[in-house]
């Protein structure tokens, strides 16, 4: 019997993945042992199948039904040569240089799997935090040089401590002095997957880094909030909670310990805002999603006015090994102030998008040329949006700048949650200024003015300069509402919608002047 | 065993249907969100009444309900038709053609975004990122994910919903 690989992630579900297992099923039944497993994070290649063979996986992809026949003819069983097969999987070139820390197990564990998550290494962190203090945690998450990944970069260890060091006033509704450890997993940005990716394909992971923060921190509380675009993961995270609760890793006792943690998934319901963490925090609590001001920070007084650690799914599942293999072994990876690795996601007109997890420092061009192989459209890159919906246009002349939060930050751009953006030369920048601004629009709270209001008379500024109408005013118009939207917003919704609409005035001014006939963008396949 | 058991008479109107849902979740704090996604799970929207029933059962105004309700995207306040589609308009299905896509499929479906087809079958809604963006375009068809779309294969997969297979 041969043993075959195949995801059962939700990309690789939304290209045919069943629909080909059922085929494999149907045609070869006894013969193969098929594991459904996580992704690769090679998207392009999805449905990737993975044969096992003496030297190793090979991999074919991407696959539909109807290759079965040619593959069989092509000895699949053992690895056969066929114009989809892309050899030894570990040895592509698009894996064999990533440096996966976060993302170690992707391709080799079964998603729901706990023999697979214990053979991967997992739970061993938690087992090191249940015989050291807080504060040694709390040391660890430090000396690692974390930074959120949720788009902040706030020194995650340093969050932990405001929240180990406050006294929590007791709370009647849960009847005890409770602190929260809050997991943002509303993941809005456009161009970002890994939230999902640790979600579907390894839930444990998360699971236990927000069992490490909460023995951190005293936590005996945990909420995932979770995006309601993602039935998928909420369904995976839901049978991994119980599983995890059967197996004594959450509610009472917590492996034989006095410690204690439940756990609970929250579905939030499709607001953008509410990724911002106060405005999360206002949504579990069933409000609707206003973003608070701040002080107090949500460490002192946040979920229910309890200390609360808010932390990216990303961030949180970066613990586990930093507690397994030290602080010092994360920290070693990266330059600067930009420490270990980033999950950076490859999206858009890109020929190889998928999951690029790498040490701080690596080129953008690197990302987009060697990792990504170009645009999927062959047609020249023209820029590439960072860091979701707030993040700046950036053109090729600033492709050579490294990746780390103060590099991207010299040339305008961020980080954010590494979610890249790719568009060729058909793109209709001046729609997708236009588009910042009614995204704005749309998902503004409404608290401030600036944002509320700004952001939809821009969007009318635009429309009259994309007409030809006063250029030159309107476009200083335009600049004087984006000032006042980043001056006098309370969140970065408003303070940063403009920035990707600067940047397309200032690399890319002559596209705001042409409304383009047809819808924009190209690169349809 | 069960038989023994004299069961509750079956309350079925709107209003008590919403109360037992609420009932099941509302020792929860912060028990709304969930209550509301119970509700249109159960309705496929959150109907009228649905407001004032909560407000009694949450010692809230019929307000601050009714406030909640609006504020987020994913609460409908009107029944949708046999089947969810939306269509991802964020920029990385942007870059891909979506626009595109969107026109096209407006088009052959004859409604805009918050409509439901005149047969009933099809509701259209945006939605900003499914989390696919490195198979743009992107459409959800009520909980599945579909990648790499094309109008053809939009009209497919509406082909296997009217066959009552998709
Ligand atoms: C408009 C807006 C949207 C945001 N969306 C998210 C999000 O989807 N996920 C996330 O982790 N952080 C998001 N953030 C950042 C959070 O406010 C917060 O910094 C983060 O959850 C903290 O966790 P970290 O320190 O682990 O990154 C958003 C911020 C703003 C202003
Ligand atoms: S900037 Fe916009 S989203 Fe942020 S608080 Fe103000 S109105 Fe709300
Ligand atoms: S932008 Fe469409 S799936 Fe992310």
């Amino acid at each position: 019997m041969t043993r075959l690989y195949l995801s059962c992630d939700s990309c690789a579900l939304s290209v045919g993945a069943d629909e080909l297992a059922q085929a494999l099923t149907a045609q070869l039944g006894e013969q193969i042992d098929l594991q459904r497993t996580s992704t690769r994070g090679m998207f392009w290649l999805e449905p990737l199948l993975e044969v096992d063979t003496p030297q190793g996986r090979v991999g074919y992809g991407p696959l539909t039904a109807e290759d079965l026949p040619s593959l069989l003819a092509a000895d699949l069983l053992n690895g056969g040569d066929h114009p989809l097969c892309i050899g030894l999987v570990e040895q592509h070139p698009y894996l064999a240089r990533q440096q996966r820390l976060t993302f170690a197990s992707l391709g080799h564990n079964r998603p729901l799997a706990m023999e697979d998550y214990a053979a991967q290494g997992g739970w061993s962190g938690l087992q090191r935090a249940l015989n050291l203090s807080p504060q040694q945690i709390v040391d660890e998450v430090k000396e690692s040089g974390l930074r959120g990944r949720g788009g902040a970069a706030f020194p995650t260890g340093i969050k932990w401590q405001t929240v180990l060091d406050a006294q929590a006033p007791y709370h009647r509704g849960f009847d005890e002095a409770v602190k929260f450890i809050v997991c943002n997993a509303d993941e809005g940005d456009s161009g970002t997957f890994s939230d999902r990716l640790v979600m579907e394909d390894n839930p444990f992971q998360l699971i236990e880094g927000m069992l490490i923060a909460a023995l951190a921190t005293g936590a005996t509380r945990g909420y995932i909030y979770l995006r309601a675009e993602y039935p998928h993961a909420h369904r995976v995270l839901q049978q991994a909670i119980t599983l995890a609760e059967q197996q004594g890793y959450l509610g009472e006792a917590i492996l034989g310990s006095h410690h204690r943690f439940h756990l609970q998934v929250r579905l939030a319901a499709g607001a953008y805002i509410c990724g911002e963490e106060t405005a999360l925090l206002e949504s579990l609590e069933g409000k609707r999603g206003m973003v608070r001001a701040k002080p107090p920070l949500p460490a002192l007084e946040g979920l229910f006015g309890q200390p609360t650690v808010v932390n990216n799914v990303i961030s949180l599942a970066s613990v586990p090994l930093i507690l397994s293999k030290g602080g010092a072994h994360y920290r070693d990876f990266g330059q600067g102030r930009s420490r270990g690795t980033m999950p950076l996601q490859l999206a858009g007109n890109i020929r190889q998008g998928g999951l690029v997890e790498v040490a701080f420092g690596v080129t953008l061009r690197e990302i987009l040329y060697d990792f990504g192989g170009g645009s999927a459209s062959g047609r020249p890159i023209k820029a590439v949006q960072i860091g979701g919906p707030l993040g700046a246009y950036i053109p090729p002349a600033h492709f050579d700048t490294p990746l780390d939060y103060e590099a991207l930050a010299a040339v305008g751009g961020m980080v954010g949650h590494g979610g890249i953006v790719v568009f060729d030369d058909q793109a209709d920048l001046g729609q997708m200024a236009a588009f910042a601004m009614e995204f704005c629009a749309l998902e503004s709270c409404g608290k401030c003015t600036p944002c509320r209001i700004g952001s939809t008379r821009a969007q009318e500024v635009l429309a009259r300069i994309r007409q030809g109408e006063d250029a030159e005013d309107n476009l200083a118009l335009l600049t004087d509402l984006c000032d006042t939207m980043e001056q006098a917003s309370l969140c970065a919704l408003g303070g940063m919608a403009p920035y990707p609409v600067k940047s397309i005035v200032k690399y890319f001014g002559e596209e705001l002047h042409s409304v383009s006939q047809t819808p924009s963008a190209g690169g349809q396949h | 065993m069960a038989a023994h058991i004299p069961l509750a008479p079956v309350e079925s109107s709107t209003e008590a249907r919403i109360r037992t849902l609420a009932g099941d979740l509302k020792q929860q704090p912060g028990a709304l969100l969930p209550i509301l996604h119970a509700v249109q799970d159960t309705f496929g929207y959150v109907p009228e009444c649905t407001a004032a029933v909560l407000a009694t059962e949450l010692a809230l105004s019929r307000a601050e309900v009714h406030g909640v309700i609006s504020f987020y995207h994913h609460f409908r306040t009107r029944p949708a038709g046999a089947h969810v589609l939306h269509i991802c308009r964020a920029e990385a299905c942007q870059s891909m053609g979506s626009a595109a896509l969107e026109r096209d499929i407006k088009q052959l479906l004859n409604i805009d975004y918050h409509q439901t087809t005149a047969d009933g079958s099809v509701t259209l809604e945006p939605v900003y990122c499914l989390g696919n963006c490195a198979c743009s375009p992107n459409i959800r068809l009520d909980d599945a994910v579909h990648g790499r779309m094309t109008l053809a294969k939009t009209e497919r997969l509406l082909q296997l919903l009217k066959e009552g297979q998709a």
